[in-house]
């Protein structure tokens, strides 16, 4: 490397053209110099003016083009299968209520419990790879195995993605630019491709629909939910994503689920409300730090979930007339082209409103 | 003892994760102590003392607080030694994003926020990009995708870094980073005669030394003009 012109490792690496450029060094017409010559060309001055450490970025351009290398190749692999956890105990020292958790690929787990009872903890165990080394004693697993550190330190490959209520767009930029900047990050090929399916996606989600030129900052609560949801899905690498509640409003939260699911995520969802908690297929219950026990959802419980959904179902549809200056009343008709929508108000819509 | 530099622009959160830091330290029974270092103001001080932490401030009032921070820290170290702490942290704000109070072979931590925008990386100097260990503060309230591009952006100025996303009101991430500050090995005496990672700049014009009129006449030493280009007579 260290012998290397710049020109040949652009051309054996294009990826640290991001290098040069984050850390504003022009390295135009050195080409055929090496990055040492490059470096050596600035004046004592400049030296000091623009606080160059040669050393320092010399080693870091090594250092960087390793990170991206691995980070490359395990873009390649095909992901992780499961995440097991293993109990530990929990703020009283008591043993966790479960001999062992598998959660697999396209699984939504839920988890419930007051606040302060250790939901953060839990996710903190997960994203930190627990090995008997935290508070809780906890041990996770990685497709069965003890995980590879990289999950701890690589700022490039997180094992969780976090979705929660406070989220906002701070960038000032369009959907259109704001995905381009986030495909570039990770190393995309196909970037138009990826941004279309992502605007697709979202608005399936998004009960108002928006386009790729709208600034990201002016996009509704639920606009911008369903583009965070949609962006993870589809451009986050982390193979485990993290929900903390999702409103009831502006978004179709089942749509969503089946989204993240369909991109084979591992789904945790910290939640109190009952639908999102029903349709996931177990449920953990954390109480005084600990994982005190997991139910599975019964299929008394499925069946509760089939009317809470109808119920969203309604609201939502309310929610679309109002919007449109329509009267409200039992007669309130649907415009929801999903089939599974009509199929499920077809007799049952009298009986919630009377 | 074992020393730790803190460093971190104005409000990234620096006293939260420290705090939150010093709460999973004492869990292993870890004694730690601060000194707080900021230019004209600071009650951060007081926060540390409601926790119990012992802590002492030096503000650098008219100096560069960089170098106030070289000129005192082997004091610093004393006072830590003198109360047999087992971790003497060091916290000061980089104000102008040029210089870094880190020290070789003393590890250095840079607290930086999601909220100060995705070029921020690229804007500080050897304060990010000579830190051991970045923390990443704020992401609950930034999407999914900032964070990930956020991330990306210090790794490519600071590959070598372990970079941790640290939640400084939950406190999530911070029993973590807990675990990589202290070191058995790494226990220090003083730090006389040790040096910084990254020199800091050496002129002095005539406004440093106090002068306060505007004008060519007034102005001595390492004095640079811009290049305002052709359209200037």
């Amino acid at each position: 490397m260290h012998k290397m012109t710049i020109g040949s490792i652009l051309e054996k690496y294009p990826f640290a053209e991001g290098y040069f450029q984050e850390n504003e060094l022009d390295i135009r017409g050195y080409e055929d110099k090496t990055f040492r010559e490059y470096l050596d060309s600035f004046s004592e001055e400049e030296v000091e003016d623009f606080a160059i450490d040669k050393d320092g970025l010399e080693a870091n351009l090594i250092e960087y083009i390793q990170l991206m290398k691995t980070f490359l190749g395990v873009e390649e692999e095909s992901g992780i299968q499961s995440l097991t956890i293993l109990p530990g105990h929990d703020k009283s020292n008591n043993p966790e209520g479960f001999k062992e958790l598998t959660i697999h690929k396209s699984e939504i787990i839920s988890i419930v419990g007051p606040t302060g009872s250790g939901k953060s903890r839990l996710l903190a165990d997960i994203e930190w790879t627990a090995q008997n080394d935290t508070p809780t004693g906890r041990t996770i697993l990685i497709d069965g195995k003890t995980p590879d550190t990289k999950w701890r330190f690589s700022s490039n490959n997180r094992l969780v993605a976090q979705l929660s209520q406070n989220m906002n767009f701070v960038i000032d930029l369009t959907v259109r630019e704001f995905l381009e900047l986030h495909a570039q990050s990770r190393l995309v090929e196909d970037v138009e491709g990826t941004i279309g399916k992502i605007i697709e996606a979202a608005n399936k989600l998004a009960g108002e629909k928006f386009d790729l030129e709208t600034p990201v900052t002016s996009l509704s609560g639920g606009q911008s939910r369903a583009l965070m949801i949609a962006d993870t899905a589809i451009l986050s690498s982390s193979p485990i994503v993290l929900i903390d509640e999702i409103e009831n409003a502006g978004i179709d939260r089942r749509k969503a689920l089946n989204l993240l699911v369909d991109e084979e995520k591992i789904v945790l969802m910290a939640t109190h409300d009952p639908t999102l908690a029903l349709i996931a297929d177990k449920r953990i219950i954390i109480k005084n730090g600990g994982i005190h026990k997991i139910i599975e959802t019964s299929p008394e419980e499925r069946e509760l979930l089939t009317k809470l959904e109808e119920i969203d179902y309604f609201v939502q549809g309310l929610r679309e007339d109002l919007r449109y200056g329509k009267q409200l009343g039992k007669n309130s008709k649907i415009e929801h082209k999903d089939d599974f929508t009509l199929r499920k108000l077809d007799g049952i819509l009298p009986n919630i409103v009377n | 003892m074992n020393l730790v530099v803190f460093s971190g622009p104005p409000s990234s959160g620096k006293t939260s994760i420290i705090l939150k830091t010093i709460d999973a330290l004492k869990q292993r029974n870890i004694s730690v102590g601060v000194v707080k270092f900021d230019c004209l103001y600071t009650d951060d001080d007081v926060l540390y003392e409601k926790a119990g932490v012992p802590v002492k401030k030096g503000l650098s009032g008219a100096l560069c607080p960089d170098h106030f921070f070289a000129s005192n820290i082997e004091e610093v170290v004393q006072w830590g030694k003198g109360l047999n702490l087992d971790m003497l942290i060091t916290e000061s704000a980089g104000l102008c994003n040029r210089c870094s109070p880190y020290i070789k072979d003393i590890k250095g931590v840079c607290v930086i926020d999601n909220l100060s925008g995705i070029n921020t990386p690229k804007k500080i100097g050897p304060m990010l990009k000579a830190a051991d260990i970045v923390v990443i503060t704020k992401g609950d309230i930034v999407s999914q995708a900032e964070r990930e591009v956020f991330a990306s952006k210090v790794s490519s100025v600071n590959p070598r870094a372990i970079t941790m996303h640290i939640n400084g009101l939950t406190g999530q991430g911070a029993y973590e980073l807990s675990s990589l500050l202290y070191d058995e090995e790494n226990q220090i005496e003083s730090v006389q005669g040790r040096e910084l990672r990254f020199p800091m700049p050496s002129a002095l014009c005539s406004y440093c030394l106090g002068e306060t009129r505007i004008g060519e006449a007034y102005q001595m030493g390492n004095v640079r003009k811009m290049d305002l280009g052709d359209d200037y007579a």
